[in-house]
């Protein structure tokens, strides 16, 4: 199979029947990374499904017309489901996304199999022994296992496991660039996807080193190994090193599966090399101080201290978020310009692959990244705002639009091409795969309106009863708070339908699917073929016109200026504190 | 294509709309940036975040004396205690109720200080909707004016165990 790769002009490191071209791109597939992205991927969707289901029960209960659990199961699943939601899944999604960048893009064979095998076995145990001890009971801690809380031992050894295999798995992908640069698989600089990947891992690295420092001693204390709880203060502060620091990988990882899918569904390019990569080291030096967001109204903690913090003194990773949020959709008005969408301000959105699954999740994900998820970030975590904010539903309403409607959706809409393209396997019911994108994404969006309207009423985050059944003076909230809680209700149960159908057809195209190995993969609509194929020349894209995107960001910049004053103006009716 | 290796000489200033636009959010970017501590300076919402530490045992001696020395009545059968205008007021959050019922005017300025006697808790004021984090072993020190007067429900934001969702409490303001 060595001949596979001679089309290239310059040859791999792959050894003999270590490698395939693939069939649609003509890209070098290491076989051995090719395996361990279907089981990261296979395992990931597993635990999204438990995550999902956890999910419909809870936003079933949450609505008050329905209130379906019981206060036991309600917090146990909680617990369940931020964790398989916010760790496995998109962790163990993510490696593979890793494998893939660093393998396949850079024409090289993975560092290590052995080294795989370590970190796919200890990211399972980990996650099984997590969800096992949650299931057992004594485990109700919720993700954050805020301190003096206190689980059962192997719930925080799982968590370790898992921290520590995943970090195995990012140390094999940064070996498996070096030997890609040692052995000169490839010219000049590294793809774009690839550099975002990188940028990811380097966040990710720092990240699943503030877990240890957190969850070593607070596994040792829950074992009676040590004898005082961690401080509650300092967990908080590390521990959100751990919490926030994971989703800015998801945020990174994100951003490149965008360019990837830009790439895949219209061919795009981009703009300015310069400025993309000069984002992703924008996210590198500054995105972790989002960590202290979670502790603006904390105590023993100084208001230098949390403005320097939330912003850096420049809010350098929101404008590293802003860069992206024109660079994605300009290079795909400009590569729909070229293919004549020329009409008007948006004749190239209005003709964009709509009902490319891989193209339709990527740009919902956008979206709804940018308008959902960034602007009540950034609002959310201004110092004095966040009073009004702080563990209330706005909160989860935020990084509902993220995570979920961002990262999810994003993930997603890759995998209508990493099943194909990697699983060579083809989808069944591709109608329904068409349609995926627009249930899951709509719904999810629906679902973080409620949320984050319910939260601005008051409404708390990991909360039983509204009615505060039982509680020592009567207490409720402004039956607009209800209706928000059914608006809440009825998008988580649209979201959970597009989970569920998106489960269904990978499970059933991935293990039932027919084979199509030695073929292309039928395209999901009549432009990406050629966009692909054409695609090897690396040549720049000169015209820089790209009025439509710059009305998006105009409105863009419009809505974020008025949610952002409306806060301030809001805040200014609460007491006065200092 | 992002997923090919970028030509030689990729490394240039962003031209058009792009430069535009990088222009336009890195300025508000930096209004962002300066409008908080331009409220910090001449806002009236601004937590400092005042802390010490302090032991369960020490923080319930003090609610004791302060239930002691300034209650004023009874609601629900939990003791009324009004602060009086300037002093400070203690509010323990404990497992799952916060004591006692706090009593203020409007207008003047107090020193609340609130703590925990087991584990994390959340002091959520509605439906105001002001919300602050209560620690264990910290004496959490917010001086406050209240700007309404009414009964205001304090429930908790910060999950406490499976009786989390009938932790309320209560303040007065006349």
């Amino acid at each position: 199979m060595a001949s596979a790769v001679e089309g290239l002009p310059i040859s791999g490191n792959h050894a003999a029947n270590e490698v395939r071209s693939c069939d649609t791109t003509s890209l070098p597939v290491c076989l051995a990374a090719q395996q361990f992205i279907r089981m990261h991927a296979v395992v990931a969707v597993v635990f999204l499904l438990i995550g999902g289901i956890a999910a419909i029960l809870l936003a079933l209960t949450r609505w008050p017309a329905v209130h379906l659990l019981d206060a036991q199961w309600y917090y146990r699943l909680l617990t369940l489901h931020g964790l398989n939601m916010l760790i496995f899944w998109i962790l163990n999604f993510e490696i593979a996304v890793l494998y893939f960048a660093g393998t396949v893009l850079l024409n090289t064979r993975l560092a290590s199999k052995k080294t795989a095998w370590a970190a796919f076995l200890l990211m399972v145990i980990g996650a099984i022994m997590v969800d096992v001890t949650i299931f057992r009971g004594k485990s109700d801690v919720l993700m954050t296992s805020y301190v003096p809380l206190q689980a059962a031992p192997p719930f925080y050894l799982g968590i370790i496991l898992l921290a520590v295999g995943t970090l195995i798995g990012v140390i094999n992908f940064f070996a498996t660039v070096y030997i890609a640069k040692r052995d000169r698989t490839y010219e000049g600089s590294v793809p774009l996807v690839v550099f975002g990947a990188i940028a990811a891992a380097i966040i990710a690295v720092v990240t699943l080193l503030h877990g240890a420092v957190v969850m070593i001693p607070t596994f040792l204390w829950s074992a009676g190994i040590l004898s005082t709880a961690p401080d509650p203060a300092w967990y908080r502060i590390t521990w959100w090193g751990l919490g926030h620091m994971s989703q800015q990988v998801n945020v990174c990882a994100m951003v490149s599966v965008w360019y990837l899918l830009g790439t895949l569904t219209v061919g795009s390019k981009p703009l300015n090399q310069a400025v993309c990569r000069g984002a992703f080291v924008l996210y590198i030096l500054f995105i972790n101080l989002a960590s202290a967001h979670h502790i603006l109204v904390d105590p023993a903690v100084g208001p230098a201290w949390k403005i320097w913090n939330t912003s850096y003194a420049m809010y350098l990773a929101v404008l590293a978020s802003m860069i992206h949020g024109f660079t994605v959709p300009a290079s795909i008005e400009v590569a729909m310009r070229k293919k004549g969408f020329n009409r008007g301000l948006f004749g190239w959105l209005a003709g964009a692959p709509w009902s490319n699954p891989g193209f339709s999740g990527f740009f919902l994900s956008l979206v709804i990244f940018g308008f959902g998820g960034g602007i009540t970030g950034v609002v959310l975590g201004t110092q004095q705002i966040n009073i009004m904010a702080h563990n209330t539903l706005r909160i989860p309403g935020h990084f509902h639009v993220t995570v979920v409607g961002g990262t999810t959706l994003a993930f997603m809409a890759l995998t209508y091409y990493v099943v194909p393209l990697i699983f060579q396997r083809d989808f069944y019911a591709k109608t329904l795969c068409r349609i995926q994108p627009f249930i899951f994404g709509g719904g999810i969006t629906l679902f973080a309106l409620g949320m984050s309207f319910a939260g601005s009423y008051g409404v708390p985050r990991r909360h039983w009863d509204v009615e505060f059944t039982g509680g020592q003076f009567a207490t409720g909230f402004d039956p607009g708070a209800h209706v928000m809680l059914g608006v809440m209700g009825i998008g988580g149960t649209i979201a959970f339908v597009g989970l569920l159908l998106y489960c269904l057809l990978v499970v059933a195209a991935v293990f039932f699917g027919r084979k199509i190995a030695g073929e292309p993969m039928e395209a999901w609509n009549e432009e990406p073929r050629s966009a692909i194929e054409g695609g090897v020349s690396g040549e720049e894209v000169d015209d820089h016109r790209t009025p439509g995107t710059l009305v998006l960001v105009t409105v863009f910049l419009s809505a974020f200026a008025v949610y952002y004053f409306a806060n301030w103006m809001w805040l200014a009716d609460v007491w006065e504190v200092r | 294509m992002s997923i090919y290796n970028p030509p030689a000489g990729w490394f240039k200033a962003p031209a058009g709309a792009e430069r535009l636009w990088v222009g336009l959010a890195l300025g508000w970017c930096i209004i962002m940036s300066l409008a908080m501590p331009y409220w910090h300076f001449y806002g009236k919402q601004n937590p400092t975040g005042e802390a010490y530490r302090v032991s369960v045992a020490d923080f319930g001696t003090r609610v004791r004396e302060f239930v002691d020395a300034s209650t004023v009545g009874e609601d629900s059968g939990v003791p009324v205690v009004e602060i009086p205008p300037g002093g400070d007021g203690y509010l323990m959050a404990r497992m799952w109720a916060f004591y006692p019922v706090i009593k203020m005017k409007k207008g003047q300025t107090y020193r609340l200080h609130i703590s925990s006697a087991d584990l994390q808790h959340g002091f959520s004021l509605q439906p105001l909707n002001m919300n602050f984090q209560v620690l264990p072993g910290y004496d959490h020190v917010l001086t406050i004016t209240p700007t309404s007067t009414g009964i205001f429900p304090i429930i908790c934001n910060e999950f406490c165990g499976i009786g989390h969702h009938t932790m309320t409490g209560r303040i007065i303001v006349e």
